[in-house]
C-alpha cells in the first residue's frame, strides 16, 4: 500500500503571533517556522504502517513557498521516501489545496491521504473533507487511533461526545488527531540521508486547477485584551455579583 | 555500546557569529574541508540576543562583498547621544568628549539574530552543515587527552532520565579539530577552562546581564540611526551597568539594559531595574504609546584582556565569548567574536597542512588588531570598581588622554559569585508594580521570547546541593535566584526551592551569579529555549 501524506509550513506554536499593524496579516519576518503540529502526527502514523510492513511507501507533499521544502525534508528525515514539494507563493485557500492534491493523487494513487486534522495557522479544518468529497473517498476525520486492515482501516475518531469507532474502506482520506502518537525525532545521520532522497519539483500554477481565491479577507485584527478580575471577599459577595453583575445564575 | 559516530574534518559547537565566520572561513580556505556546526536553537538565530550596534570590520574581510548579497545591514548610525540620568534630571554629555571607541559613525544598527541566520545561508551555500536543534552535551577525548570531538545529547528521556518510547541516543561527531563557540558561559566551554586549566594566571572572569525588548514606536518618536546610551539612574554609584537605545528601520527602537553581575545587593532585580529605568521622565516620552512586541536575555563577557582565557587546547579551541572577546568599553562583541573565527581558521587549516598542534593560534591572535582593541580596553571595566563617578573620570584620562596606553593593569580581584553582600546588610528595594503598558511583569514577558521547552524531560538546571538554597541561601542572601533569573525560573514556595526550568531562556545568569556556584546549566533537548525573531 502507499500513503500520501499532506504538510504544511506554519508559524511555530511557540511564537507570539503578532498582526501587521494595517490588519493585512500577520508578521512572518524572520518568525521561526515549523510544520503543523498534527501534520507531524500523520507523517508518524505513515511511517509506523511503513514499519509494520503493511505500507510499502509514504510520499510527503507540501504546498507553498520553496521554504516548504523544509517540512517535507522534515518528513524524509523520520521515514518518508519521497518528497513533492508544489511551489506557491501566494496564499492557496483549502478548497485550492484539495484540488491541488486531488491531481497529485490521480497520479500517484495512494491508497490512502493522511493530513493533520487542520493547520494552526488558519485553523480551517477543511482540506481533508474536501478532498474526501472530491474524491468521492471516504474520511475518517480526528483520528486518534488506527488499524489497517487488507481493504478498511478502523479509526478511533475525538468527537465532542467521547470517542467515536468508525470503518471506512480503502481508499480514503485519514485526517489525524495531536492524540495519535509521539512523532519521534529526526536523527542525525537521518537528516543527512533526507537530504539526498528525491524531491520533485512542480509549479501550482501548472497543474491545471483553478486556484481563484472565494473568500475575501476583510481584516486581521488581535482578540481583545482580558480585563483584569477582582477578588471577592467572601461567597456572598461571590454569588451577588455572579448574579447580579455577570448575570450567570 | 558505542554510540553512532560522524567524521568531520572540523566540528563547530554554536552558530553564533564567532562559529559560522569560522566556518565560512574554513571553507573559503579549503573547500574539501568537511565542517559541521551543531546549534541548541531550533533555528540559526532563536537563541541569539544582541544590542547591536555592528562594526563592519571583520565582516569585510570575511566577505568584502555583503552590501551587495543581500546582508540584512542597512541602518547605518547617523546621530549619538549620551545621558546621565539623575531621578528626574537627565546631562546630556557632549559626543566629541566621548572616548573615540565610543564612537559609532562608521558602524550600523543590526539584529544580532537576523545577521547570523544570513550568515548561515552564506555557510550552507558553500557547503556546511549546519544542524539547529542538536546541543553538543558532551566533550569526547582521545586517549592521549587531546579533543576527540563532541557527542549530542540524547533525546526522548523523561524527568526521571528513563527512556520514554521516542528516546534516541545521542550521537558522537569527531573531528580533527573541535571549535568551541557557544557564546558567553558555554557549558561545554565551563569544562574545558577548568579542564585544560585554561585560565591559570588570568583574572577571574567578569560578566553583566543585558536584557533587551523591542519596540515599535510611532513616527515622532523615532530618528532612525539614532544611537543613545545612558547611565547613572536607577542604578546606584557601586552598580555597574547601563542603558542602550538603538532605533533601528521600521520604526522599531532596540533597547536593552546591561549590569555587571558584580553587583552586591541580593535584593537587586535586573529585569525590574530594567523596567524602572524605562519611567525616567527622558526615557518615558520615547515609548509612551507604544508597543513591546520583544523581550530577551542574556549574559554577557565584561572581563576584558585580563580575563581571557587561553584559547587554544590539544585538539579545540575556545572562541568568540564562549573565551570572552568582547570590548567591554566598546560595548561591542561581534566583530571580534568574528575575528576570532577567522583566526581559528586560519590556525586550523595551517595546522592540519603542517601536522602541528593549535598554538599558533595565540601567536596570531596576538598580532591581530583583536588584540591591540582589546589591550587598549583593558583597564576601563575595572576601573568601575571605584564607583560611576571614579570610574567615569579614569575612563576619560586612560581613554581620551592615553588612549589606552597608560603603563598599568587593573585587576579584575573577584569572580562575580563572591560578590553579593548578605541580605541583611543591604538595603531592600521595592520596585514599582508594572503598568502592563510601559513597564511589565517577568511573565507577560517570558511570554513575548517564544520559550518552551518539551515537558517530562530532566531538569537542565542542576543544583549541587538540592537542600542548599533553603539550608543557606535563603537564609543568607534571601534566595537571590527569584532575582537575578530575568524570567522567574527559581520561586521559594512553601519553604520549597521551584524550578520552572520550561521557562529557562539560556541566559546563564544562575550559573555565573549563585553565590556558592550551585546551579550548573546543561543543555536541555534539542530545540528548547526561546525562538528570538529579530534579536
Amino acid at each position: 500500500m502507499k500513503i500520501l501524506v499532506a504538510v504544511k509550513r506554519v508559524i511555530d506554536y511557540n511564537v507570539q503571533i503578532r498582526v501587521k499593524e494595517d490588519g493585512s496579516g500577520v508578521h512572518t519576518d524572520n518568525v521561526k517556522m515549523s510544520t503543523n503540529p498534527p501534520d507531524d502526527n500523520a507523517v508518524e502514523e505513515s511511517v509506523k504502517l511503513k514499519e509494520s510492513g503493511k505500507v510499502k511507501e509514504v510520499v510527503a507533499i507540501s504546498i507553498g513557498e520553496d521554504k516548504a521544502q523544509e517540512s517535507i525534508r522534515k518528513a524524509l528525515a523520520v521515514g518518508a521516501d519521497r518528497g513533492i514539494h508544489i511551489k506557491s507563493d501566494s496564499y492557496i485557500e483549502p478548497l485550492g489545496i484539495a484540488k491541488i492534491l486531488k491531481k497529485i493523487v490521480e497520479k500517484e494513487k495512494p491508497d490512502m491521504v493522511f493530513l493533520g486534522k487542520q493547520a494552526i495557522d488558519d485553523d480551517c479544518n477543511q482540506t481533508g473533507q474536501m478532498l474526501a468529497a472530491m474524491l468521492n473517498w471516504p474520511q475518517a476525520t480526528f483520528s486518534s487511533k488506527i488499524n489497517l486492515k487488507d481493504k478498511s482501516i478502523e479509526i478511533v475518531r475525538e468527537i465532542d461526545e467521547g470517542l467515536e469507532t468508525i470503518e471506512v474502506n480503502l481508499p480514503a482520506v485519514v485526517t489525524c488527531d495531536l492524540r495519535l502518537n509521539e512523532p519521534r525525532f529526526a536523527s542525525l545521520p537521518n537528516i543527512m540521508k533526507a537530504k539526498k532522497k528525491p524531491m520533485e519539483q512542480l509549479n501550482a500554477k501548472d497543474m491545471g486547477v483553478d486556484l481563484t481565491n472565494r473568500i475575501e479577507q476583510l481584516k486581521v485584527e488581535e482578540p481583545p485584551k482580558r480585563k483584569a478580575g477582582i477578588k471577592v471577599a467572601n461567597v456572598a459577595e461571590l454569588v451577588s455579583k455572579l448574579k447580579n453583575e455577570a448575570k450567570v445564575i | 555500546m558505542a554510540r553512532e559516530a560522524m567524521e568531520y574534518d572540523v566540528v563547530i559547537v554554536g552558530a553564533g557569529p564567532a562559529g559560522l565566520t569560522t566556518a565560512i572561513k574554513l571553507k573559503q580556505l579549503d573547500s574539501n574541508l568537511n565542517v559541521c556546526i551543531l546549534e541548541k536553537g531550533s533555528e540559526v538565530g532563536a537563541h541569539i540576543l544582541s544590542g547591536n550596534v555592528f562594526e563592519t570590520k571583520a565582516l569585510d574581510e570575511l566577505l568584502p562583498n555583503w552590501k551587495n548579497e543581500g546582508s540584512p545591514i542597512k541602518t547605518k548610525v547617523s546621530k549619538e547621544k549620551f545621558l546621565f540620568l539623575g531621578k528626574n534630571s537627565s546631562l546630556s554629555w557632549p559626543t566629541w568628549l566621548l572616548p573615540s571607541v565610543q564612537k559609532n559613525h562608521n558602524n550600523y544598527i543590526v539584529s544580532l539574530a537576523n545577521l547570523c541566520r544570513w550568515l548561515a545561508e552564506q555557510a550552507e551555500k558553500i557547503g556546511v552543515e549546519i544542524f539547529p536543534g542538536f546541543p553538543a552535551s558532551e566533550v569526547l577525548y582521545n586517549e592521549d587527552g587531546s579533543i576527540k570531538g563532541v557527542a549530542t545529547l540524547d533525546m526522548g528521556l523523561d524527568k526521571d532520565g528513563n527512556k520514554k518510547d521516542t528516546y534516541q541516543e545521542g550521537m558522537e561527531l569527531h573531528a580533527k579539530v573541535t571549535v568551541f563557540s557557544e557564546g558567553c558561559r558555554g557549558h561545554l566551554g565551563k569544562q574545558l577552562i577548568k579542564k585544560f586549566n585554561l585560565d591559570d594566571g588570568k583574572d577571574p572572569q567578569q560578566y553583566g546581564i543585558g536584557l533587551k525588548e523591542i519596540w515599535e514606536v510611532s513616527e515622532q518618536q523615532h530618528q532612525e540611526g539614532l544611537v543613545m546610551h545612558t547611565a547613572g539612574w536607577p542604578l546606584d554609584n557601586k552598580t555597574y551597568g547601563g542603558s542602550f537605545i538603538y532605533h533601528a528601520e521600521k520604526r522599531q527602537i532596540y533597547l536593552g539594559y546591561v549590569i555587571g553581575l558584580d553587583y552586591q545587593n541580593p535584593h537587586l532585580s535586573p529585569f525590574d531595574e530594567f523596567q524602572r529605568f524605562k519611567t525616567h521622565p527622558s526615557i518615558r516620552k520615547m515609548f509612551e504609546g507604544g508597543k513591546r512586541i520583544s523581550f530577551g536575555a542574556r549574559a554577557l563577557i565584561e572581563g576584558g584582556i585580563q580575563s581571557l582565557p587561553k584559547m587554544y587546547m590539544p585538539g579545540g579551541l575556545l572562541i568568540g565569548c564562549d573565551a570572552g572577546t568582547l570590548n567591554m568599553p566598546k560595548i561591542k562583541g561581534s566583530h571580534t567574536a568574528m575575528k576570532s573565527g577567522i583566526i581559528a581558521a586560519e590556525t586550523i587549516v595551517e595546522s592540519i597542512k603542517n601536522k602541528t598542534d593549535l598554538s599558533i593560534y595565540e601567536k596570531k591572535f596576538k598580532e591581530s588588531w583583536i588584540y591591540k582593541e582589546l589591550h587598549a580596553a583593558r583597564n576601563v571595566k575595572p576601573s568601575f570598581s571605584w564607583g560611576l563617578i571614579l570610574g567615569i573620570i579614569f575612563t576619560g584620562i586612560d581613554q581620551i588622554l592615553f588612549r589606552g596606553k597608560l603603563p598599568f593593569t587593573l585587576k579584575h580581584k573577584h569572580a562575580d559569585h563572591e560578590a553579593l553582600k548578605p541580605a541583611s546588610q543591604m538595603p531592600k528595594i521595592e520596585y514599582p508594580k508594572p503598568d502592563g503598558k510601559l513597564t511589565f511583569d517577568k511573565t507577560s514577558s517570558v511570554y513575548l521570547t517564544g520559550t518552551n521547552h518539551a515537558e517530562n524531560q530532566p531538569v537542565h538546571l542542576r543544583l549541587k546541593d538540592p537542600y542548599l538554597p533553603i539550608s543557606y541561601t535563603l537564609k543568607e542572601y534571601d534566595e537571590p535566584a527569584q532575582k537575578y533569573c530575568p524570567v522567574g525560573v527559581y520561586e521559594i514556595q512553601q519553604e520549597k526551592f521551584v524550578i520552572n526550568s520550561q521557562n529557562c531562556i539560556h541566559c546563564k545568569t544562575c550559573d555565573i551569579k549563585e553565590p556558592s556556584q550551585n546551579i550548573t546549566w546543561v543543555a536541555p533537548e534539542g530545540g528548547g529555549g526561546p525562538k528570538y525573531g529579530n534579536m
